[in-house]
């Protein structure tokens, strides 16, 4: 075998120049060869040893010897193959070669396979980590149908395929289609028939360069970006707290509307915080990486937390830009592309240099969590104002936390000495419950609780004020057999937690200033009861079963001459049903209301030793424990209660963002050992996976280097990645079919030099989003009508060779955008906080939120999807029904299903069914009264075409039907005559 | 040439398998490999059946799963040395360096103060407080070395459910019916029922799709309201309403069939229809009444009423319906002992009173019915509770807290060897000593019991091959029939 290979390399010169010089390697084969063999028998694979994609390889032969023999095609085992002389025939997968290209390889070889000698060796890295270089559009036979060179490698391809185009698809779903796709809203009547009547040669240009400027645009374009960007209101995980982000997705439409350079779009997202004099919109776009989960769980490794954060970080930017998967590269070398474990953790140093810091809640230890930068979007003098009024708090709650009692302190020890201050029992007048608890009268003035409970609810009480003034107001808690393990509360266990106790005289609300209680659990003291927080309260976890009691003192005695006095308890946690089971409220005029105080059992055994022998720990503890109650502190308290409501007030908008730690120095990360970020082994410095191109001459070597690295010109990877994106949203399909991987476990392109080609000129034309979806929806290609031959569709089931229009179920938000468009309920408002439209009940129920779903009102029930609020642990069902992500990781390709869960929501969403309505409406106010004119009316707005008599029919027999049936409810019938519309294929569909 | 295209096939159906999860639209590899093989499956519906990997034992599962985590050594771990110390601190050795959720300090140790019954042939030790369970002794394996690596609620119930603590990776129920498809074509796949205090702490993650497509994840068939989102037409419009409507919608989408040519139209028209048989079949799958009153008096059920027994026998109603994977969750269980109300004494047994009956009932009944030997039926937690009292801020309320080293459950049904018990635990309860069984383990046996190969169950996704056992797993061969 070895002396044949060298036989036939010493050969063919010879042969070569003896030859007339009519075929040519380059130009006649490497093209087919390119087009059929190389899959198998290229850089990638060499099935049997036999490369293809050079005429040394083609010349060097495989496995089996020689395969070409120059001057000799009939002998050469090529020829025999492509030709079925030898079995198996090749190509082995897909149809043979035309006979024109037989021929042309019968010529090449007869001619002595001429060709210039390889002066390069193959470049043997994948096709994807080479630059793109650009490619000469192809000759096509049918010049005629050519729009703009996207056509000519397409047409070439089918031309090769034995195919021809589709025709053009009618105007009316030629004007549904591009506006679907450029806005995601179906055309508008007049729109349509604009379009219609305009008989102008460029009439479908210029309805494109109207889309392109509309303000919806960026709408429609965000979608697929938020889903990269992890885009959510909330941050995950169990709790699943609200966050601040929407500025983010507004600079994303922006952005997009304005044509911001994909360039600079990249720049300022992974790093618009290093640019020179960043502006703010610049510092909002970081928000993109700061739409990462975050773990506020209880028990959570903060740094295990943080870990997880910058892994993610890593694996969107290179889901996102360089089509690449590296997720496995953390805990190894990838095993089928080149990024080695090394390569991410460089990286990951990238983003392991950026700011945060640790907090935590309240006295529980347990519940840390990571913080990172908030952009403070208010006008300056807010924002002194702010820090004016912080500042105030923090030197107040020094004040209080610093004081010295010792004297007030022993006077308080003596008064807690009996006798006890007459309490007078305040039986209740009123009662009620903010719920549908059953408040219950007991005789001795207690007030038991049965019925309904909720995990949130507020009891309102209100007794006769007795005379004198009121120095103190006593809450015992009380046991009952009625209740879970016999109370006090009526949560399983017995506990119950009191988030607020709020007083009034009259109208006159009343400051409650010291409190103190007999026990309280872990983390959940009783002064939790009286501050202004939703999130903690009093709880007795631990003591159920047993009485409870707790003082609250008002700054001043309330009153003296009667009246009425309100106390409302509050309990609003999100633990289930922690409401009181049975209590009773008392009022004392005593100037000592502490007498006979029950304090809790270990600070009476610190009272119970002399102050002489109390150790330093004990004399701590109760000074701490008497802080709350000591008196003097009182205008302290009632001036911080003061200026943290104050606080509130203040509305700052807030936006997440990305800050680089202080220090020049070079990011760094040690490497972790296995992927696990308890093993940290060798430190690695930042900088670009080694297969690829390096940091840009001259570009730091931090996020920004990262980011001018991402969008240099020597990149092979992020245009052809944002191109081919582009590509499968408006043709439903990439011409890399997997979209999020563009390396060998992905698959190869249908169409390679369109892709270089597109990828060239996005860059060339300044990285123009708008530009190459111009180019892309002018083409001959794109305006292909999708109606499909049976024996086209078995051919070719999944139009990858283009040889008709897209046809396609549209996204989750376009469904619902559609559906509030053709009724007219659709919003036009662009940007703003997100809304909450109409959702069934329960979806938000969650044990460990109180978070609850409060539907918008006026217009913003009405906004397009894309404002819906994002609450990862509970998404909107109808979204995620038509296949929207959760938005926790970065989503590159959305799977696209066909349910009955879909036809469900379609046909019975309360939402969806008032859109039926509404569009009935349309039909009855905007028609002429005949049914026919209604019914294409409705199917008009919904489809952008007449319907044809045939559809037209049952449609109007369903009707009729339903006039009988709803007898002089013509609306009745006519909504659901809509509803149908709505529910057809066309009406959600992309034609 | 004929060998070759046997292999072509093959390979073909293996990668197509693996790759469906790519959805109608996706199909990738059609045209790589010759369109003419597939040109008649397309497009494919992703709930259809599909073949196992090899000869499956069973065919649906029934996850009984006791959110909050049950007390083993009260129920089925009996443990006479624990009793005989009761009360004594806990040797040093077992708790140094541990973490622990609650308990602070030296906790001391809690003898069950319940007495067990050997049971059935194999003399298994199961607690009083489950008499009924005792009963069908002879039918459960239970496993009596399970272990977890996480020790609070929800991301030891999502490790639990899809091998992962994080949120994100698809449940066992959705790895199944990927898997496997479904048979029914009037219901879900993968149906999710709850009872108990409240949902379970991972909430919809426990059967979420994680990456794959959501046509996988489990339908929560809610308690109050419609069982199934927008199942019920909007007021006004009857069944007849409906039916005139989907007439004239299928009349419509026909005639657009016919001039797109695009079959996607047809699987929209399937799926309209089939809706329309769950407006029907999933208020008659819900409706107990005509159950016979034996049956219901078995179960233990209350009608109308949001309850284990309830949800018990909907389970087997649902895989007699040819559903795949269904899945109780109870909540309650999260015996700590701070209170009466959720202490070993008082509420413990009120649990097992709760889902005992029941459970044994659902046994009892896939066995007469025949039904039993291609359902697998796995009863347990997300953890174990501590073989020492908590004693919380000094409760004197009995309790113990969370347990990750070791745990019981049971299993039934399908290939599972009945009347056994598999692996054991030290003097006290506190770690595995034969046969531990993890996670992922649990995992493979069950898909394996379903002819699914746990290595082999692959969806790719951000460039690895995921699987729901990671990369670990063994199948508990023991458990084996």
């Amino acid at each position: 075998m070895r002396s044949t290979l060298v036989a036939a390399f010493l050969l063919w010169p010879a042969l070569a120049r003896g030859a007339p010089d009519r075929a040519d390697w380059k130009r006649d084969v490497q093209p087919i060869f390119q087009a059929r063999c190389t899959r198998c028998h290229g850089a990638e694979q060499q099935r049997s040893q036999l490369r293809l994609d050079s005429r040394t390889g083609a010349l060097r032969g495989g496995l089996s010897g020689t395969v070409v023999i120059p001057g000799d095609s009939r002998g050469s085992a090529l020829f025999q193959r492509i030709t079925g002389v030898l079995q198996p025939r090749m190509p082995f997968e897909g149809s043979p070669l035309p006979a024109e290209e037989i021929a042309r390889i019968q010529a090449w070889i007869d001619a002595g396979a001429p060709g210039a000698v390889d002066t390069e060796p193959p470049d043997k890295r994948h096709w994807a980590y080479r630059k793109p270089v650009r490619p000469e559009p192809p000759v096509v036979a049918n010049a005629n149908w050519i729009r703009n060179p996207i056509d000519r490698f397409v047409l070439a391809r089918l031309e090769r395929e034995g195919l021809a185009p589709a025709p053009e698809a009618d105007r009316e779903t030629l004007i549904r289609r591009v506006s679907l796709d450029l806005i995601g809203l179906p055309p508008t009547l007049a729109e349509v028939d604009a379009f219609l009547a305009d008989t102008g040669a460029d009439a479908y240009e210029r309805v494109v360069d109207r889309l392109l400027a509309s303000p919806h645009y960026g709408e429609r374009w965000a979608r697929p970006w938020l889903d990269l960007a992890r885009y959510a209101d909330t941050n995950g995980y169990e709790k699943d707290r609200r966050r601040s982000a929407w500025m983010y997705r507004d600079w994303v439409i922006d952005a997009l509307n304005r044509d911001l350079s994909f360039r600079d779009f990249t720049i300022q997202q992974i790093a618009g915080d290093l640019l020179p004099e960043a502006t703010t919109a610049q510092k909002i776009a970081t928000g993109f990486h700061r739409n990462t989960l975050l773990n506020q769980e209880g028990g959570i490794d903060v740094e295990e937390a943080r870990w997880e954060t910058l892994v993610d970080r890593v694996n969107t930017t290179a889901s996102t830009w360089l089509g690449s998967t590296v997720a496995c590269a953390q805990c190894h070398n990838h095993k089928f592309d080149p990024f080695s474990q090394k390569d991410y953790y460089r990286m990951l140093a990238f983003f392991d240099n950026a700011e945060y810091r640790v907090e935590g809640l309240g006295d529980v230890v347990k519940d840390k969590w990571i913080v990172e930068p908030d952009l403070e979007l208010a006008p300056p003098e807010v924002l002194k104002k702010r820090d004016v009024l912080k500042a105030e708090a923090e030197e107040l709650k020094k004040t209080i936390d610093a004081s010295d009692l010792g004297a007030e302190l022993a006077a308080w020890e003596s008064a807690l000495a009996p006798p006890a201050p007459r309490w007078t029992i305040l039986h209740p007048v009123q009662s009620s419950s903010a719920y549908a608890a059953v408040l219950e009268k007991k005789k001795d003035g207690s007030v038991l609780v049965s019925g309904p409970v909720a995990d949130k609810d507020t009891y309102t009480v209100t007794a006769k004020l007795p005379r004198g003034a009121i120095t103190a107001l006593r809450l015992e808690v009380l046991p009952d057999p009625s209740l879970p393990a016999n109370g006090p509360g009526r949560s399983p266990t017995g506990n119950f937690i009191l988030t607020r106790l709020g007083l009034r005289a009259g109208s006159e609300p009343i400051a409650l200033v010291r409190v103190a209680a007999d026990f309280a659990e872990d983390g959940r003291s009783v002064a939790q009861a009286i501050d202004e927080s939703e999130d903690s309260g009093w709880g007795i976890d631990g003591q159920q079963g047993r009485a409870h009691t707790a003082l609250f003192l008002p700054a001043q005695p309330i009153g003296g001459g009667g009246g009425a006095l309100t106390v409302t308890l509050e309990q609003y946690t999100g633990s289930a049903k922690s409401t009181l089971g049975r209590f009773r409220l008392s009022v004392t005029s005593s100037a000592n209301p502490w007498g006979a105080f029950a304090v809790p059992e270990e600070i009476r055994k610190v009272l119970g030793t002399p102050r002489a022998s109390r150790s330093a720990e004990q004399t701590k503890a109760l000074t701490d424990y008497f802080r709350p109650l000591a008196s003097s502190l009182d205008p302290a308290r009632v001036r911080l209660a003061q200026v943290r409501r104050e606080l509130d007030a203040i509305p700052i908008p807030t936006a997440m963002v990305l800050r680089e730690r202080a220090g020049s120095e070079r990011p760094s990360t040690p490497l972790r050992v296995r992927g696990s970020y308890m093993s940290p082994g060798e430190r690695v410095y930042a900088a670009t996976p080694a297969f690829l191109t390096p940091l840009p001459e001259g570009r730091p070597a931090n996020r920004l280097g990262l980011a001018y690295w991402l969008v240099d010109e020597e990149n092979p990877l992020t245009a052809r990645v944002a191109v081919n994106r582009a590509w499968e949203q408006l043709f439903g399909r990439g011409l890399v079919l997997t979209s999020e991987d563009f390396g060998t476990q992905g698959e190869p392109p249908t169409h390679p030099e369109l892709l270089d080609w597109l990828a060239t000129t996005f860059t060339s034309q300044g990285w123009s989003t708008k530009a190459i979806h111009r180019l892309m929806v002018t083409s001959a290609t794109y305006r292909q009508s999708s109606r499909a031959a049976p024996a086209l569709i078995e051919r070719d089931p999944d139009n990858r060779l283009l040889a008709r229009g897209p046809r396609f179920r549209v996204e989750a938000e376009t469904v619902r955008d559609v559906a509030l468009a053709v009724s007219g309920l659709l919003s036009p408002k662009v940007g703003g906080p997100s809304v909450f439209p109409d959702q069934p009940d329960g979806v938000w129920d969650n044990p460990y939120s109180k978070d609850k779903w409060t539907l918008s009102e006026g217009e913003d029930r009405y906004r397009r999807s894309l404002y819906t609020f994002v609450r990862r642990t509970a998404p909107y069902p109808m979204l995620t029904t038509f296949d929207a992500p959760s938005r926790e990781f970065c989503t590159v390709r959305r799977v696209r299903t066909n349910t009955p869960l879909q036809a469900l929501t379609l046909m019975n969403d309360p939402a969806f069914f008032a859109a039926a309505k509404a569009l009935a409406g349309r039909a009855l106010r905007d028609a002429a009264p005949q049914p026919e004119a209604r019914a294409v009316h409705i199917f008009r707005l919904a489809t952008a075409r007449k319907p044809s008599a045939a559809e037209l029919a049952p449609l109007l027999r369903f009707y009729r039907a339903q006039a009988e049936r709803h007898a002089g409810d013509d609306a009745a019938a006519w909504t659901m005559v809509a509803s149908v519309v709505l529910n057809l294929d066309e009406t959600v569909t992309k034609e | 040439m004929n060998d070759r295209n046997e292999w072509l096939k093959t390979v073909t159906r293996r990668h197509f398998f693996r790759q469906t999860g790519f959805g109608i639209g996706g199909m990738a590899l059609m045209s790589l490999l010759d369109e003419r093989l597939f040109a008649a499956a397309a497009p494919a519906d992703p709930l259809a059946p599909k073949p196992p990997h090899y000869a499956a034992r069973a065919k649906s599962v029934i996850y009984l799963f006791m959110a909050g985590a049950p007390s083993q050594v009260d129920l089925f771990d009996e443990k006479p040395k624990l009793r005989q110390y009761d009360g004594q601190a806990i040797p040093e050795e077992f708790v140094k360096g541990e973490r622990f959720a609650f308990i602070k300090g030296t906790p001391k140790l809690l003898g069950s103060p319940y007495a067990f019954k050997k049971c059935g042939r194999s003399a298994a030790a199961i607690s009083d407080l489950l008499p009924h369970t005792q009963g069908i002794a002879d039918d459960i394996a239970i496993v009596r070395s399970m272990s977890t690596t996480q020790f609070n609620h929800a991301p030891a119930q999502i490790f639990m459910n899809s091998g992962h603590q994080i949120v994100g990776r698809p449940s066992m129920g959705a790895w199944v019916t990927y898997g496997l498809g479904t048979e029914s074509k009037d219901l879900p796949g993968f149906v999710v029922l709850l009872s108990g205090e409240n949902q379970p702490d991972g909430g919809k993650s426990c059967w979420g799709s994680g990456f794959l497509p959501t046509v996988y994840q489990g339908v929560e068939f809610r308690s109050k309201g419609d069982p199934v989102l927008f199942l019920t037409n909007p007021d006004g419009v009857s069944v007849d309403d409906r039916r005139a409507s989907l007439d004239t919608l299928r009349e419509m989408n026909a005639l657009h069939r016919g001039d797109t040519g695009d079959p996607e139209i047809d699987t929209r028209i399937a799926s309209y229809e089939m809706a329309f048989r769950m407006q029907t079949s999933v208020p008659e799958l819900t409706d107990l009444s005509g159950e016979p009153e034996a049956v219901k008096e078995m179960y233990g059920v209350e009608p109308g009423k949001r309850s284990f027994a309830n949800n018990c026998l909907l389970a087997r109603r649902l895989v007699e319906r040819g559903v795949r994977f269904v899945q109780l969750y109870h909540r309650g269980w999260d015996n700590h002992g701070t209170g009466k109300g959720d202490d070993i004494v008082n509420r413990l047994p009120a649990l097992c009173r709760e889902v005992d009956q029941a459970g044994a009932a659902l046994v009892k009944d896939l066995k007469q019915r025949g039904l039993l030997d291609s359902t697998v039926v796995v009863w347990g937690g997300e953890f174990g509770r501590t073989p020492m009292n908590e004693g919380r801020n000094n409760s004197k309320f009995l309790g113990r807290d969370h347990h990750p080293r070791a745990f019981s459950i049971w299993m039934a049904g399908g290939g599972i060897k009945g009347g056994i018990t598999v692996g054991s635990t030290d003097e006290l309860g506190y770690n595995p000593v034969e046969d531990p069984v993890d996670v992922h383990d649990l995992h493979a046996t069950v898909l394996h019991l379903l002819g699914l190969g746990h290595t082999e169950l692959i969806f790719k996704f951000q460039g690895r091959d995921y699987r729901l056992t990671d990369v670990h797993g063994n199948v508990v061969l023991p458990l084996l029939a």
